[in-house]
This record gives C-alpha cells, structure tokens and sequence, in this order.
C-alpha cells in the first residue's frame, strides 16, 4: 500500500500542472476577478495622477490621460520636499521593524518554549500596548517625551512603536511556539543542545516565514501609522509621508490631480519594499516544514 | 520599557477618567461624575453599537474570505497554475494593505465622493444616473460604505498571516488527503483549518481590537457623521480630547473602551489556551 501510495504521488507530482480541472481555472477566475476590484482604487489612482486638471473637469476620472504631465508630481515633490520625508519614513519603519522582530522572538522564546507558568498572563500583559487606545496614550506620552527631550524627535517613534509592534509580534510567535511539537526539542536536550542551540539550530529555521512577515508587517504598519507620528513629529523636516500626504487633503487648493500624483508616489516605497520581500516569503516554503 | 511606554498612560488614563480636567488648569477629582454621565450618553452607546458593525467588517468578514482564499492559493493556484501565480496572487490582495490609511481614504473618499467622484462616474457611464448618491455622506448608506472600505482594507492580512501559517504544513497530508478521494472542502475542513488554527486566534484577536479601537478611516472618511451614523469609540474620545477640551471625559471614554478590549482579549485567550490544549491531549 506503501509503495502503491508512493508510486501514485510520483505520478501526480510528474503530471503537475497538467492536471488542471475546470474547477481549479473557475477557482483562479475567481480570483481574479476579486483581484481586480481589489486593484480597482489602484486603477483610477492610475488613472488620474498624469493628467491636467482641465482635462479632469472636462472629462471625469475615468477616461484615459490623452498625454502624460507630471505636473501634480512636480508640485508634491516640490512642496513637501519629498526626499527628506522618504528618509524619514524608510529609517524609523526599518528600525522598528528590524528591533521589533528581534524583541518579540526573545519574548516568545522565553515564553512559548520554556512555558513559564502564567504565560498568558503576561503574553496579555504585554498585549496591553495593542490593546489601548492610541488617543488615549497620547497626552501622558506627550508629557513624558517632552520631559526626556525626545518631543519632536523621529527617536520617540522608533522607541513607542518598537514596544507596539513587538507586543503583536510576541502573541503571534508565541502562539506559534506553543504548537511546536514537543519531541524536537526533547530530542536535542537530551542530545546536549543548549537553550541558544536549540534557538539558533532548531527554533530560528522552522518560524522563519512567520518571521519574515512580521518584518514586512511591522515595517509597513509603522510606515503607515498615522495619529502618533502627527502629534510627536511637528517639525516639518522630521514628518514622515503620510503625515504628508494627509496634510493635503485639508488644503482646498489642491486640485484632485495632485492628490492622486501624491498618493501614487508615496505608496511607491512600501509597494517596491514589499515586492522585494516577497520573494522572502515564498522562499519560507522551503524551509519551514517540520519532518 | 513596556512600563514605562504602555502602563504609565494607562494608569494616568484612568485617573483622568475620575476628574473634571480641561487641559489647562490641573485635574479636579470630580469622582464618578464622568461615568455617571457615559452611562446615560446615548452617542457612547451609539459608538459602541457601531464598534459591533466595525468588528463584522474589520474581523468576522475578512476572516472567512481570508481563509477561503488562502486555501484556494494554497490548495489550487500553487499546485496547478504554480508557486509564482499565487504569490502575484497574494501580492494584490495585500496591495490596500500597503496603503497608508490617509491615502486610502483620501482615494476611496474620493472614489466615493458625489461631485465627479468615480463611483458616480461608473453609474452614469452605464447609463444608471439616478442610483448616484453621496455616499459616505448621508446616514443612509454612510456606515454600510464605511464598512466596505474596510473589508477592502482588511482581507489582505488573514490571508497573508494564513498562507504563511499554511507553509508549515506537510504536503503529503494533503496529497494523501486527495488521494483519499477528499474534495477540496473536506481538505479544508480536516486539514487547512485544524492546523493554522494558531492564526486563526491571533487575526481574531489582533482585528478585532483593532476593530474596537479604530481611529484613522473614520477621522479621515466620515469624521463619526453624517450626524452620529458612523461614529466609534475612539473618535468619539478623540473629540472630547482634542475638540471639547474635555480631557476626563474623554478619558472615562477610553478607559472604558480599554476595559471592553481587554475584557475580549481575556475570553480569547483563554479559549485559545482551552483549545491548545485539548490539542495536545
């Protein structure tokens, strides 16, 4: 039955993607079609960031730029000198996501692994930093920063979301760690392993993918939060790009053509950072399966 | 550091919540004064009613799409049409995801908006000029398009947390599953949902705070109205704050906001640890 099973599986795996059924292309169909509507805000974002103003009013937001202007562009880059306001954004979020990562796998390792009595005590404790809201942690952290010094700095960001975003990284790792089966880890303590060992060799490999994306979450969560970084960061020259961009929407004098040229060009950097990493995820396929 | 970052706001939080504070001169102890008066608020309750429809658009939604989805990616697209074709896959399903939510509503307000807006456009283009409407600005269909938006925003988290999860699981399961003559339903049943059920607890979780404590879409799309249609919570807080300069208030408001998240948050996990357990057994 064995080799039967073995055999049988060889074929399917040979005949691969021949194999497809008017089920699986109704599937994918289907798919695609939700993918579009998905898209679809993307689309007339497209639409209308290359055209003039006068060809907007005349003919509505969906008819096709008749030639591209990068005016509404020009303006945006200009007036919010968008450079600085890239390098903002791409320092903090990759600081945060990068120490965020590393903090909440210390975390769930202590927790998941060693299973500390009252571990959901603490896993919820340590929730508490997603759990309130941010509008009420404003004033008081308003006050503590200005007292360190840090008000107005990008610093205070780096420091409030690496706490935030570990706290969601520590419950997901260690919900993970606590379905991780057992025997491996007995097997390498009773081979000698160390607790580092057994981290570094055993632990580190098989989370990779949920690692990988927390690292692409927590940089694009940070990159997008928006009240917290509009009320520490009142220097023009320390604002991040949504702070930016939201800035807009408020001025009556900017025509709908430059608003969707800025909203285009400040997803551009988490849409190429994203497409970088997800090469990353699907690379976890290979290594993340328990045998 | 969690201390410091996260308790101190909380405590200082709920002892604002006891006192008349105007942001100006100190807090006056005023005692239950601020609770009395949330109790009998019609638009704090209003707020939290509104906070159930945002957790069917933010968590209960999304969840079940996500989870269709990402075993059709995982089960069908992967293995028939490639691993590349899921990924593109998965890639636009996040793409709102990579949005900041000020771009995002800036666009869909925009889509949505009743002046030469897209939605509009796209009713008048097929010739159903009369259905155009303003649509996040009357009560009418302001929460339901609010909604909307956010199921849009929301689904391309399940399904990447759930097709990650999926990546630790044994291929042979499935194809001996299938070889057993299982359809792709009964692999989902038997197989897919038993084993992320791990994030399948931390996305019901995570969005449904979220969904408790949501701020940004509602500030930027609707600003909690037309009147009090869409409003939430969190806004309705943010306006005593910042607005009213009705600090106490507003902090009775998101202390009891903070109370119902961890209220939730304590049945989840405790249920997630029931089941966790249940497994090993």
């Amino acid at each position: 039955m064995a080799a039967l099973t073995k055999s049988a599986q060889n074929a399917r795996i040979a005949r691969g993607h021949k194999n497809r059924t008017a089920g699986d292309w109704a599937a994918l169909i289907l798919l695609i079609i939700g993918g579009l509507v998905m898209l679809f805000p993307f689309i007339v974002l497209l639409l209308n960031a290359f055209k003039t103003t006068a060809q907007y009013n005349s003919s509505g937001p969906l008819s096709l730029p008749t030639h591209l202007q990068f005016d509404g562009l020009m303006k945006f880059w200009d007036r919010v000198n968008y450079p600085e306001k890239l390098w903002n954004s791409v320092w903090t979020s990759g600081l945060v996501a990068v120490l965020a990562v590393i903090l909440s796998m210390f975390n769930a390792f202590a927790l998941g692994i060693g299973r500390v009595k009252g571990r959901r005590w603490i896993v919820l404790l340590i929730m508490l930093a997603n759990m309130l809201p941010q509008e009420a942690m404003l004033y008081p952290l308003y006050i503590m920063f200005k007292q360190i010094g840090l008000y107005n700095s990008p610093w205070a960001i780096v420091i409030i979301f690496t706490v935030i975003q570990s706290a969601f990284g520590t419950y997901l790792l260690s919900s993970v760690y606590g379905t991780f089966p057992k025997a491996i880890l007995e097997a390498a303590t009773i081979d000698g392993a160390s607790r580092w060992t057994i981290f570094t060799k055993i632990v580190f490999p098989i989370s990779r993918p949920t690692l990988s994306v927390m690292l692409v979450f927590f940089f694009i969560w940070t990159w997008n939060e928006y009240m917290i970084p509009m009320a520490f960061l009142i220097d023009n020259s320390t604002q991040t790009i949504p702070i930016a961009v939201a800035s807009l929407s408020g001025d009556r004098l900017m025509d709908v053509t430059t608003i969707a040229a800025a909203s285009l060009i400040s997803i551009v950097p988490t849409l190429v950072f994203y497409l970088i990493f997800q090469r990353t995820l699907a690379r976890g396929i290979t290594t993340g399966a328990v045998k | 550091m969690l201390m410091w970052i996260i308790i101190i706001p909380a405590c200082w939080n709920i002892y604002l919540s006891f006192t008349d504070y105007r942001g100006i001169k100190p807090p006056v102890w005023s005692g239950l004064k601020n609770w009395a008066k949330l109790m009998s608020d019609v638009t704090f309750w209003v707020s939290f009613r509104n906070s159930i429809w945002m957790i069917i658009a933010m968590v209960i939604v999304p969840i079940l799409i996500g989870l269709v989805l990402s075993s059709l990616m995982f089960d069908v697209v992967q293995k028939r049409f490639g691993a590349k074709a899921a990924s593109t896959m998965r890639a636009i399903y996040y793409f709102p995801q990579l949005l900041p939510i000020s771009v995002a509503a800036l666009v869909m307000g925009w889509i949505f908006r009743p002046e030469n807006g897209a939605l509009n456009a796209v009713l008048k283009a097929v010739g159903l000029g009369n259905l155009q409407h303003d649509w996040l600005g009357k009560p009418d269909t302001a929460l339901i398009f609010l909604m909307l938006i956010m199921i849009w925003i929301q689904i391309g988290y399940p399904l990447v947390i759930f097709m990650s999860g999926l990546q630790r699981v044994d291929p042979e399961l499935y194809e001996a599953a299938s070889l057993d003559g299982a359809n792709w339903w009964q692999r989902f049943l038997a197989i897919t949902l038993p084993s992320i059920r791990p994030e399948i607890f931390v996305v019901a979780l995570t969005c449904t705070i979220a969904a408790l404590k949501v701020f940004g879409p509602v500030y930027m799309l609707t600003r909690g109205g037309p009147g009090t249609s869409t409003i939430v919570p969190s806004y309705y807080s943010y306006t005593q704050f910042f607005q009213s300069q009705q600090v106490g208030y507003g902090a009775a408001i998101s202390t009891a906001l903070t109370i119902v998240v961890v209220i939730v948050s304590i049945v989840f996990t405790t249920v997630q640890e029931k089941t966790a357990k249940e497994d090993e057994e």
